[in-house]
């Protein structure tokens, strides 16, 4: 009889040596003269657990983690091809509480099926979505997604049934779809899990969407950071491409070339017609002139991923989920020094301090949490105070913060938080396109202004002047990488202010 | 470890921007091609594509110089970015930078005097709660601490 193993090849597992685990399991298995198939899945997305190992038993799987390569000789000798017991034996995965709360719709198949199995994916309900939307107008389908309340999974949150609307309505010569890949918030990983997990969702809601809008072509900008997710995206499509599923047109794979900035939409269009990636004013907006001018829709990955469960279940359903107007699940992705670091999926609606410290269980070092970054490096710094924020992009903005793509990384109590306040600057400097002054030349003076404030020359004026600073950047720049960067630096200077004083005066 | 770069070759460059040049947009794949055969991108191979897809010099000039990842002079024999984004700063990141850039003895952006590494900066890899992590060439690393630092280390040198 042959074993049924089941091994990530995530980056995250990859990382923390998944590659050497299944070469030791396929060794020990030819030692112990057992057969064995390994199938290499995403990530269910609890990295403490990486590597994490199934096999299939008559009880479903039972999951072995984290293994090293060093400990599989002793688990097969132990019986982990029969699922028996062992210290590293954690049983169902889906049992463990972590999981068992989620209400996973955009991740369900995740770390589940083989991600390049067409089988597999049709098997659990892959394309249903897609079958729905092909025996429906367009209008329709856009009815479909506004009745959802599905809101833009970027950052921005922005209504996606609206914007659809609006490119179906565009004419043009001909019309694009832009998924955004460039998922390039520190804190984040939930595009990456998915197309490295399960592309043809994405794959499906792209063609959904390309239906909708009446777009012929398509391409998903993914950055060049993320090698895995861009060659799984590849060998999905090249899959699609084969099996004649790409009925409503091509899908392009575009990789980017490390520009943070290339995440804002009008950049990542520059940047995918072969330009720098400086960003656009908007009007006109891309939905009425984006990508060589012509009508273009731009959605994040996980906006894109969820339309398949909207059509397959009904916008109804998707709706009766979340909290005030942000409807549906969100991906949140617990980082940073954090017990239970990784993708959790759940209506909105949960506070902040329930996702870190019920769900994340505090820090993984066992220090005391001293502050939450919510929304990538473009996020306000949230304390503990604060931890009763619902999950809600209104009720962050309420606090002068954002949810962004969903990353939350915590910081345990050796954070300095002046430190924490000068890297936004820094990386607003180094990342800026130079488009507009206020970024290109703010976040440097930025950066100068806290270093006078941290060698104790003119403390009042200079924190003036970061506040002025902060203002002119806030209102005065083009996109959201100059216009946000107040967040973190503002919300570390008024939650944390203790840290913002010179040693000398810190030390009186 | 990744292939060895080829020598500059004006032909079999052409050819590589040939096949590209249907793309619409193509200079961003057109510049990846040319940098994943040749190491970098020298003057003459962003003339040539200029040439080829028919944009000015300076064109193909304000494309190459924009983005962190394409590269005018040849880099080592490996890549290694470290993330230095603050999810990994706050699993330990800063020093694990300040460990690797003594242990190799060079900065961000600089490669070794024995040309075995180039050391680069990365913002996200998207192994936040897996932190501090690196890509060496294309290979994630993560949880940077003890004998996997180390090997990293190593690795990055052979």
């Amino acid at each position: 009889m042959t074993s049924r193993l089941f091994v990530p090849k995530d980056a995250a597992a990859l990382a923390v040596g998944a590659d050497e685990v299944v070469r030791a399991l396929t060794q020990a298995a030819g030692k112990a003269g057992r057969r064995i198939e390994v199938v290499r899945t995403g990530s269910r997305g609890l990295f403490r657990l990486e590597p994490l190992v199934e096999v299939e038993t008559d009880e479903g799987r039972i999951g072995y983690g984290p293994v090293s390569p060093d400990e599989v000789a002793e688990l097969v000798a132990a019986g982990l091809f029969d699922g028996a017991e062992h210290r590293l034996r954690i049983g169902p995965p889906e049992a463990l509480p972590f999981f068992a709360r989620q209400t996973r719709l955009t991740f369900a198949r995740c770390g589940i099926i083989d991600p390049l199995s067409l089988n597999d994916y049709r098997a659990s309900g892959g394309f249903a979505g897609l079958e729905k939307a092909r025996a429906m107008a367009p209008q329709a389908i856009v009815e479909a997604v506004k009745a959802s309340g599905l809101r833009g999974r970027g950052g921005a949150g922005f209504p996606a049934g609206i914007k659809w609307e609006t490119v179906l309505g565009a004419s043009g010569a001909r019309k694009y779809v832009a998924c955004n890949a460039d998922e390039g918030d520190s804190g984040t990983f939930a595009d990456r899990m998915l197309m490295e997990g399960d592309p043809f969702l994405l794959i499906e809601g792209l063609l959904i969407a390309m239906r909708a809008v009446g777009a012929a072509k398509a391409f998903v900008y993914v950055r060049s950071e993320y090698p895995q997710a861009a060659q799984t995206m590849t060998e999905a499509l090249t899959l699609c491409r084969g099996a004649g599923l790409l009925a409503e047109g091509d899908i392009e794979v575009r990789l980017g070339a490390g520009a943070y900035v290339c995440g804002e939409e009008t950049a990542m269009l520059e940047s995918l017609e072969g330009r720098r990636g400086q960003v656009r004013a908007k009007p006109p907006l891309p939905a009425h002139a984006g990508l060589f001018g012509q009508p273009t829709l731009v959605n994040n990955v996980l906006t894109l991923a969820a339309i398949p469960t909207i059509l397959s279940a009904g916008p109804e359903a998707y709706a009766a989920l979340g909290f005030g107007r942000s409807r549906g699940t969100a991906a949140v992705q617990l980082a940073g020094d954090v017990k239970n670091g990784g993708l959790f999926e759940t209506p909105f609606g949960l506070t902040l301090g329930e996702l870190v410290l019920q769900i994340g269980e505090g820090t993984e070092s066992g220090r005391p949490i001293r502050a939450v970054q919510a929304g990538g490096p473009l996020g306000a710094y949230f304390p503990a105070s604060l931890f009763d924020t619902p999950f809600d992009y209104e009720a962050f903005a309420a606090k002068d913060g954002l949810v962004g793509h969903g990353g939350l990384v915590v910081f345990n109590d050796t954070v300095d938080m002046a430190e924490q306040a000068r890297f936004a600057l820094e990386f607003c400097a180094v990342e800026s396109c130079g488009k507009c002054t206020p970024c290109r030349l703010g976040a440097v003076r930025g950066v100068e202004t806290v270093d006078r404030i941290l060698a104790g020359r003119d403390p009042g004026a200079s924190l003036e002047l970061i506040r002025d600073l902060c203002d002119t950047m806030k209102f005065g720049s083009l996109c959201a990488l100059g216009g946000l960067t107040p967040l973190p630096v503002l919300s570390a200077l008024n939650h944390f202010p203790e840290d913002f004083r010179a040693p000398h005066e810190a030390a009186e | 470890m990744t292939p060895a770069p080829a020598p500059w070759d004006e032909a079999r460059a052409a050819q590589i921007i040939r096949a590209h040049a249907g793309l619409e947009g193509a200079l961003l794949p057109v510049f990846h091609a040319l940098q994943a055969e040749f190491g970098c991108i020298s003057d003459e191979a962003a003339a040539l594509a200029a040439e080829i897809l028919n944009i000015s010099r300076a064109e193909a000039h304000g494309v190459l110089t924009f983005y962190h990842d394409f590269r005018r002079s040849p880099p080592g024999r490996h890549v290694l970015k470290l993330c230095r984004a603050e999810a990994c700063q706050a699993r330990g990141a800063r020093t694990v930078e300040a460990r690797v850039t003594g242990e190799l003895g060079v900065g961000f952006g600089e490669t070794t005097s024995d040309a075995a590494v180039t050391l680069l900066p990365a913002y996200c890899l998207g192994l936040c709660a897996s932190g501090p992590a690196a890509l060496l060439d294309e290979r994630p690393v993560a949880r940077l601490e003890g004998e996997r630092l180390e090997r990293l280390i190593r690795d990055a040198r052979a």
